[in-house]
């Protein structure tokens, strides 16, 4: 080995090693977790925003085959239940998102492999509302769903 | 920190593995004032939940202030048996944090 061709195979080696540490650290730093959530798309005010913001594009495809489960009125809108399901395959998450609220973005489910994609949450409304569910499959495709509900007193503010 | 905030319940059924959990936690929206003072209630909600079965994640969750008070969170996964893990972990806009483990019965 001449001096150049170690050289080189040094930077190399520093290279990667400083590398491997920079994504050692940012996979156990408490605080990179945090800056992971997606801070844009929760404080966006319309969905579309929302949905480009997190899931990469803002157009969705209507989809029969995903199913929101909600009451048809919610007597009291800072507590609404909501169950969502997909018999659609390779889902990678389901978002949930209430049109009428402030900032509509709720909450995102990531599924693992072995999870079966369906989640169940409460529900903050702030008026009466389309609850919007968008699947994003692991083609990148996003799918969506949407279901109307009726809400007596609202549960944002009060 | 807050101690024992996360209240859970799995259930293996035919190899479905049914989570039910139960979060005590404020999920102030920042947009409530203060009945007395008048002043706004500042934001404090959880932002991240976190499921894993044997260390494995399961189920990673993003929330917003539109979680209801007391968050509910129920979800289903494959593949569990008697004796394994399941831990559940929240974590807040104020970096406050909690987690459970239980054993699959």
């Amino acid at each position: 080995m001449n001096n150049t061709t170690r050289r080189l195979f040094l930077q190399g080696t520093l290279a990667t090693g400083a590398l491997g540490v920079a994504l050692g650290a940012g996979l156990i730093s408490p605080r990179q977790v945090l800056a992971a959530w997606p801070q844009a798309a929760f404080e966006a005010k319309k969905i579309d925003e929302a949905v480009n913001a997190l899931l990469g594009a803002a157009a969705t495809e209507a989809s029969a085959a995903i199913e929101i489960k909600a009451p048809e009125i919610a007597e009291n809108g800072a507590v609404v239940p909501i169950t969502v399901s997909t018999s659609l395959t390779g889902v990678e998450s389901i978002t949930l998102l209430v049109a009428e609220n402030a900032t509509p973005l709720a909450a995102r489910f990531e599924f693992a492999p072995n999870a079966d994609p369906t989640a169940s949450t409460r529900l903050k409304m702030g008026k009466t509302s389309d609850v919007v569910a968008v699947v994003r499959t692991q083609d990148g495709k996003l799918y969506s769903a949407r279901k109307g509900v009726k809400v007596t007193i609202g549960g944002c503010g009060g | 920190m807050p101690a024992n905030t996360i209240k859970i319940k799995a259930q293996l059924d035919g190899g479905v593995t049914t989570v039910r959990a139960l979060i005590s936690h404020a999920m102030e929206t920042g947009q409530r004032k203060d009945a007395k003072t008048g002043q706004l209630i500042p934001a404090h909600f959880i932002q991240e939940v976190r499921a894993a079965h044997n260390g494995q994640p399961v189920l990673t969750a993003q929330w917003g202030p539109a979680v209801s008070k007391n968050p509910y969170l129920s979800f289903q996964f494959r593949g569990a048996k008697p004796g394994d893990k399941l831990t559940l972990s929240w974590v807040d806009n104020k970096g406050e944090s909690d987690q459970i483990e239980v054993t699959l019965g």
